[in-house]
């Protein structure tokens, strides 16, 4: 045995709690448990988790976007907009089947986004912010003049006609099941690679992180896209469960404003965070949305004093307090011995 | 020949109320790099608020208008300095989301209100007669009284800001904390107070601007993200900084949406943001930038 002095202490990256490691387990069950919905749940039930699925995928991207890309934004419902009409456009005119036409949509959604990112990154922190809201609108503006879909009244998603009720209502189930699954996946995955580390640097200084080689530009642009494309997704999922589209349903401003309050209510910068929020959201939803107009009151005040007085949100004081972290990201030193732990986050 | 003319007066007069929108917005960014996402809001609850008083004064809708914004001014100036003081001013930061979350849930919030207590029907401030007069330019062309008036108004109103701003010793403070805070305030300068000071003179621009756009048309309250946006872009297509940057930014707006509603109504408000992002694209940094 060599003497500890003289060897530079050994030590191993752990990347995994142990609430990770139980919580992977409790969530894979929960998520078989939840495909078995069709064959005995309610279709009104059904519907509702679709349509929570889809805010759930719409906030974690909002989420990577501002949380974790400083890049935030009030028109992302621009992509949400847009992938329900690609899947629209898809299904109506071309004969795609529309369950085969949601990931598709969700693909043509961030080729568009390329050009469009473009003309975004010139404006920065809050100016990105109403350039983006901008760039919604001439979305919205153009699609409601474009007769074929319908113009500013919207249309019917024809192309399910020759599905039965059941079918569709059980695919349309698992797709947003999927797609809710893979978007919290996808982003945890994405954190926690080398893109995502740079990521994680260039939040904390852009100057720093550039010096030591990050590609910023590149970097934002990948979370830029794959935020398109997960909006891309949400918008189809949630206009192939309704059925119907229009232009003020598919690009209006409350996508962002519930998604802005999903995200802070829950805990922006983390993944945990959306997921809570859009259950808080749901219940609130729920049993206060009769009060309408006082309803969206409280909300603003809520989305106000979270961010003044808990800016960390639930689940960031929740996890401060408790020390829990069921998507880890950050990559924590173990010593081998003596077995001290050291956190690095 | 005299209808293209014609677009062209009236988008300019239009593009006169857009300044107009803008004049706040440009000060509290210029100021403290704040962008207020319910700046259209306060506008419509500004329109709302004449609305109401003008009610209740209970003289000649001549004058009604009028004695309405005189009473709201100290009342627009002292919530605008309080919300700085009170909320504002914790949200501000080199993270922009604070200020951005506050504010957008503020819009939600006055919406929300408006459409409480005024329902969603439109409405519009009884001028006695002052928004359906007239002045003949000669050759064929006539001018709304009150569009021209606005015109005017806006005019004076970026005069009077650029003067403020170039030339008194307030304007000198916004300035400087607009340069350096901490060195500001290291001279004595109190950059809480100085950003709410800022505050609260945007918001009489914005009481004067509800007021009068709510004399020209109707307003209803969920009107207000669509002039947010208006406001934005003559901010942005004039250049940050300069206040007459921002009335050639509002001008240009008004004129381009001008043109596009003489080709289809259905593409007016399309052109105008499409000019807009033509904008970000080849002058970036608008077209008389001052602060950076």
């Amino acid at each position: 045995m060599t003497p500890h002095a003289l060897t530079a202490p050994q030590f191993d990256v752990s990347r995994a709690t142990t609430a990770s490691r139980a919580g992977a387990v409790v969530g894979l069950l929960l998520l078989v448990c939840l495909a078995t919905f069709p064959f005995w749940a309610d279709a009104g039930w059904m519907r509702e988790f679709n349509e929570m699925a889809c805010y759930l995928i719409f906030a974690m991207m909002w989420n990577l976007l501002a949380g974790y890309g400083g890049m935030v934004s009030i028109g992302q419902q621009a992509y949400l907009g847009l992938g329900g009409y690609a899947l629209l456009a898809m299904g109506n005119f071309l004969g795609v089947n529309p369950f085969v036409a949601v990931p598709i949509a969700a693909v043509l959604t961030m080729l568009v986004a390329l050009p469009v990112s473009q003309i975004a990154f010139r404006l920065q922190g809050g100016y990105f912010a109403i350039g983006t809201w901008v760039i919604a609108e001439v979305f919205r503006l153009s699609v409601a003049n474009v007769s074929a879909v319908g113009g500013g009244s919207g249309t019917s998603f024809t192309a399910l006609r020759g599905i039965d009720k059941a079918t569709r209502q059980s695919v349309t189930f698992w797709l947003c099941l999927a797609g809710a699954a893979a978007s919290v996946a996808l982003v945890y995955w994405f954190l926690r690679s080398r893109q995502g580390l740079a990521l994680l640097a260039i939040r904390d200084s852009e100057i720093a992180s550039e010096s030591q080689g990050v590609n910023v530009r590149a970097t934002k642009l990948g979370v830029y896209l794959v935020a398109a494309f997960g909006a891309g997704l949400a918008g189809a999922l949630y206009f192939l469960g309704n059925l119907r589209i229009s232009p003020d349903a598919a690009f209006t401003v409350n996508w962002s404003a519930f998604s802005i309050f999903i995200v802070l209510i829950g805990g922006i910068g983390t993944i945990e965070g959306p997921i809570i929020g859009v259950i808080l959201f749901y219940l609130l939803n729920k049993f206060f949305s009769d009060y309408g107009t006082w309803y969206l009151v409280g909300l603003g005040l809520l989305a106000i004093v979270v961010t003044i007085k808990f800016p960390r949100g639930l689940w960031g004081w929740l996890s401060h307090r408790f020390d829990l972290h069921f998507f880890p990201v950050q990559r924590r030193l173990v010593l081998r011995e003596p077995d001290k732990e050291i956190s690095h986050d | 020949m005299l209808g293209w003319i014609d677009t062209i007066v009236q988008g300019v007069l239009l593009g006169g109320l857009y300044a107009m929108f803008a004049m706040g917005q440009s000060l509290i960014f210029g100021v403290m790099r704040l962008t207020n996402t319910a700046h259209g809001d306060f506008i419509i609850l500004a329109a709302f608020g004449a609305f109401s008083l003008a009610l209740a004064v209970g003289l000649p809708p001549a004058a009604a208008p009028w004695l309405a914004l005189g009473l709201m001014l100290p009342i627009a100036f002292a919530a605008g300095y309080g919300l700085q003081r009170v909320v504002l001013n914790r949200t501000l930061g080199r993270d922009p989301l604070p200020s951005l979350v506050v504010t957008f849930g503020l819009a939600i919030v006055i919406q929300n209100l408006l459409q409480e207590i005024y329902s969603a029907d439109p409405r519009s401030i009884e001028s006695g007669g002052l928004n359906t007069a007239s002045v003949s330019l000669g050759g064929g062309l006539a001018v709304g009284t009150l569009p021209l008036l606005i015109f005017v108004i806006a005019v004076a109103m970026a005069i009077g800001m650029q003067l403020l701003f170039d030339r008194t010793p307030i304007g000198r403070a916004f300035r400087a904390v607009s340069d350096d805070k901490d060195a500001a305030e290291l001279m004595g300068l109190d950059h809480r107070h100085v950003y709410a000071l800022a505050t609260g003179i945007a918001f009489l621009l914005v009481a004067v601007a509800g007021t009068l756009h709510g004399m020209k048309t109707t307003v209803s309250p969920a009107d207000g993200p669509a002039l947010l946006l208006y406001a934005f872009e003559a901010v942005i297509i004039g250049g940050m900084g300069s206040f007459y940057g921002t009335l050639a930014g509002g001008i240009i707006l008004g004129v381009t949406q001008a043109i596009g509603f003489r080709f289809d109504p259905g593409w007016g408000i399309w052109f105008g943001h499409i000019v807009f992002l033509a904008m970000l694209v080849f002058r970036p940094s608008g077209l008389f930038p001052k602060t950076r």
